[in-house]
């Protein structure tokens, strides 16, 4: 049986994964998957806790997150579709106007 | 009477107010109703106070009235309050009595001008101030109308702005003027200091109470430095030594406005001063003896500086200095009433004169050059005799005004109790300036009134007589100039014409009871000397100012065409210094304005426009700019920049936390 340890490691892996997706890709879509990644490694490191703790809290908060991550990738596409319609790319790099 | 003496100064405050806000289109002939009649109110009220002054006891001929309380602070307390006695009382009969007749002449002489409005506002300010001057109960409402002529006088002086030279002299007079009430200002706090109050019926009191149980000896230091100081204040109001130089540039100024100014009161208010104060100046003997040394000096200088000069104005300018300077001789040597008999005097010869300029000055069509005149006798009879008159009036030849108050000025010089050696020099000296001042008014007479025209063609078809809003004053103030002398007879010639009392000595006799009191009581030697003595002192100035008419008839008159100019090459370096009036212009250029100029500049280029300017406030705007033109790069857009530091932000706190 896998322990709380594993659980811990596993959802660091994913989340140093997520955070090195985020700052090293260029396509904007890329990003989305990384951040969303992260937000679900964090998922995974709640519900381990709640079921080795039996505290209902690390579950609840769960819900919540989903909620919110579908909710900020709904506007984050629509924000990136409307990018796209005028920079005519999705590579972050060209995204550079708000600057200096 | 006495609850209405503040009306004396509303009526022309109320004339300024109304002239000077609605004057532009009120129209001249309203302007000058108001102008005019505020004056003439003033004066009316000053004569109904007058008779009830002299219906009280003479001891008791004091009225006062308190406003409101100005200020009440720490051991200070003023108020707003007017105080009417003998002197006073003379002092604001002359101001608004030549007032109004000046007011009235410049009706006439102003007509053309376009700033006629302007001109009676500012001329009703100015007598707004000087009632508050010579009626004030204090020497604070002294001072603020001491101030306010001042300003009055400025913007008079420069009242044709547009040309620079005018405006150049109004701002000279006023930094003179400035830095004579520094001193004045000074002695004020040492007064205040001293006697814990600035009010007259406060010090004057207080003064005798010390002098006489000697909390306050003869001339105490305090008490040379307080009248000394007030002294320095009078030098730049009445243009003496060191700070006469204004007056002469002054002239840029309206006629009326150098004849009621500078001539009849605003110049007189350090005399004025002299007289309100003579208690402490009595018990101060050294600051008496300045006086009276720095008066005879002024008085003697300034007549050998009008001996050539060639403006009309230029002449009466520096007669107007010479006469201010007898007239401190008078109360510098304890003759209180004899220096205010002179300045009422002088107020009415002084001012004729002025007045008369001006009419030649309207006739020659704005030429005030002596060398342009001549043979205007036959063109302006009336101009020319009440001209004459107010001349044999500064000459001093009996029966004319000037010779009775300066006679008594030089007579009691002669016998001046503290210091009778110092007395006799300033008796000589102011002799001599008088046969000067003799020599150079009739100089001004030949010149311009006899012999031939000397102007150009236009102007002789130009010449004519002024009309009668001018020659009617004139009139008037030629004949006080013969009567106003007789109000002060002395009473040597008095007794011989039959017990004829000396008016004016007597009513002011009240004021200056106790300086009269200490001089006997205190001082050995006596102000009398023996009447041999003044009988051949009277003839000496008669004919001192008899050589001196004489004289200038035989320089000008006779040998008129080639003589003065022969003269002024023969002696040419004394002519050039004198002409120059001394260089003292230049000098106070060089030794004062110009390095007090130059201080101004480095103030200006180096201290505020680099140092303040630049280094103070553009520095810190400079490196701010610098600082985050640097430090906004950081912002470059990427998205995952901003990551980059967000985790290393996480990642420091987090070891912080961990390894705390």
């Amino acid at each position: 049986m896998a322990g709380i340890n594993e659980y811990i490691i596993l959802a660091s892996i994913l989340f140093g994964l997520g955070i090195i997706g985020f700052l090293t890709r260029r396509n904007a879509l890329i990003l989305f998957m990384s951040v969303e990644l992260m937000l679900n490694s964090v998922n995974l490191m709640l519900v381990a806790f709640s079921a080795s703790r039996a505290d209902m809290g690390g579950q609840v908060m769960v819900l919540f997150i989903f909620a919110v991550a579908a909710a900020e990738v709904a506007v984050g596409l629509a924000i990136l579709i409307c990018l796209f319609k005028h920079i005519k790319s999705v590579d972050i790099n060209k995204f550079d106007l708000l600057k200096w | 009477m006495d609850k209405y003496i503040f009306l004396i100064p509303l009526f022309p405050l109320v004339g300024f107010i109304i002239n000077g806000l609605f004057g532009k289109k009120l129209g001249k002939g309203i302007v000058s109703f108001i102008g005019c009649m505020t004056i003439g109110f003033s004066f009316l009220v000053a004569l109904f106070i007058w008779k009830d002054l002299l219906g009280l006891e003479p001891e008791q001929r004091i009225f006062t009235q308190t406003l409101w309380e100005w200020m009440s602070v720490g051991g200070l307390k003023v108020d707003i309050s007017f105080l009417v006695d003998p002197l006073s009382m003379l002092m604001i009969l002359v101001v608004t009595g030549v007032g109004f007749l000046i007011h009235v002449y410049s009706t006439g002489y102003m007509y053309e001008d376009e700033s006629y409005w302007r001109y009676f506002a500012y001329l009703n300010m100015f007598v707004f101030f000087m009632a508050m001057l010579v009626l004030g109960g204090n020497y604070l409402v002294m001072f603020v109308g001491w101030e306010g002529v001042g300003l009055a006088s400025y913007l008079l002086i420069g009242f044709w702005y547009q040309g620079m030279d005018n405006a150049v002299a109004g701002k000279k007079a006023f930094v003179v003027n400035r830095i004579g009430d520094f001193g004045f200002v000074l002695g004020l706090f040492l007064m205040f200091w001293t006697f814990g109050s600035l009010s007259y019926q406060d010090v004057f009191p207080k003064a005798l109470e010390l002098f006489e149980h000697g909390g306050l000896s003869l001339n105490s230091p305090v008490l040379v430095a307080i009248c000394l100081l007030l002294f320095v204040g009078a030098t730049g109001k009445s243009a003496q030594i060191p700070l006469y130089v204004w007056l002469p540039d002054a002239m840029a100024g309206p006629t009326p406005v150098s004849a009621l100014i500078h001539a009849a009161t605003m110049v007189t208010a350090g005399v004025y001063m002299v007289a309100r104060t003579n208690i402490l100046y009595t018990l101060a003997p050294t600051a008496l003896l300045v006086v009276a040394s720095v008066a005879a000096a002024t008085a003697f200088f300034a007549a050998t500086m009008g001996v050539l000069q060639n403006d009309i104005k230029k002449v009466l300018a520096y007669s107007t200095v010479s006469q201010l300077g007898y007239m401190f001789i008078g109360v510098g040597v304890t003759a209180y009433w004899a220096g205010i008999f002179h300045l009422m005097t002088h107020a009415f010869f002084k001012a004729c004169l002025f007045l008369c300029s001006g009419s030649v000055i309207h006739a020659m069509g704005g030429d005030q050059d002596m060398r342009h005149m001549g043979g205007l006798a036959k063109k302006m009879p009336i101009t020319y005799i009440t001209m004459l008159v107010a001349t044999l009036a500064i000459a001093g030849l009996p029966p004319f005004a000037g010779f009775f108050s300066k006679d008594e000025i030089l007579g009691k010089a002669f016998a001046f109790p503290y210091f009778p050696v110092a007395g006799k020099i300033i008796w000589f000296i102011g002799t001599v300036g008088a046969g000067i001042t003799a020599f150079y008014m009739f100089r001004l007479i030949f010149m311009t009134f006899h012999g031939e025209f000397r102007g150009t063609e236009e102007q002789r078809h130009h010449l004519h007589e002024s009309p009668l809003t001018m020659t009617v004053p004139l009139v008037i103030l030629a004949t006080l100039s013969i009567v106003g002398g007789w109000l002060g007879i002395p009473e040597l010639i008095g007794r011989l014409l039959g017990h004829i009392p000396n008016l004016v000595e007597g009513f002011l006799e009240p004021v200056f009871e106790h300086s009269h009191n200490i001089l006997v009581h205190h001082v050995h030697h006596h102000a009398h000397a023996s009447e041999a003595v003044e009988w051949t002192l009277m003839t000496t100035s008669v004919v001192v100012a008899i050589i001196g008419i004489s004289l200038a008839y035989y320089i000008y008159m006779i040998h008129g065409k080639e003589l003065p100019q022969k003269l002024a090459e023969r002696y040419s370096f004394h002519y050039q210094v004198i002409y120059n009036k001394y260089y003292v212009d230049e000098i106070y250029e060089f030794l004062i304005v110009l390095p007090i100029y130059y201080l101004s500049v480095f103030f200006w280029k180096v201290v505020d426009a680099f140092f303040i300017d630049g280094i103070g406030v553009n520095g810190p705007a400079w490196l701010v700019k610098r600082l985050s033109s640097g430090a906004r790069l950081v912002q470059n857009g990427y998205v995952q920049t901003y990551g980059t530091f967000m985790l290393v932000g996480l990642i420091s706190i987090l070891c912080f936390f961990i390894y705390r």
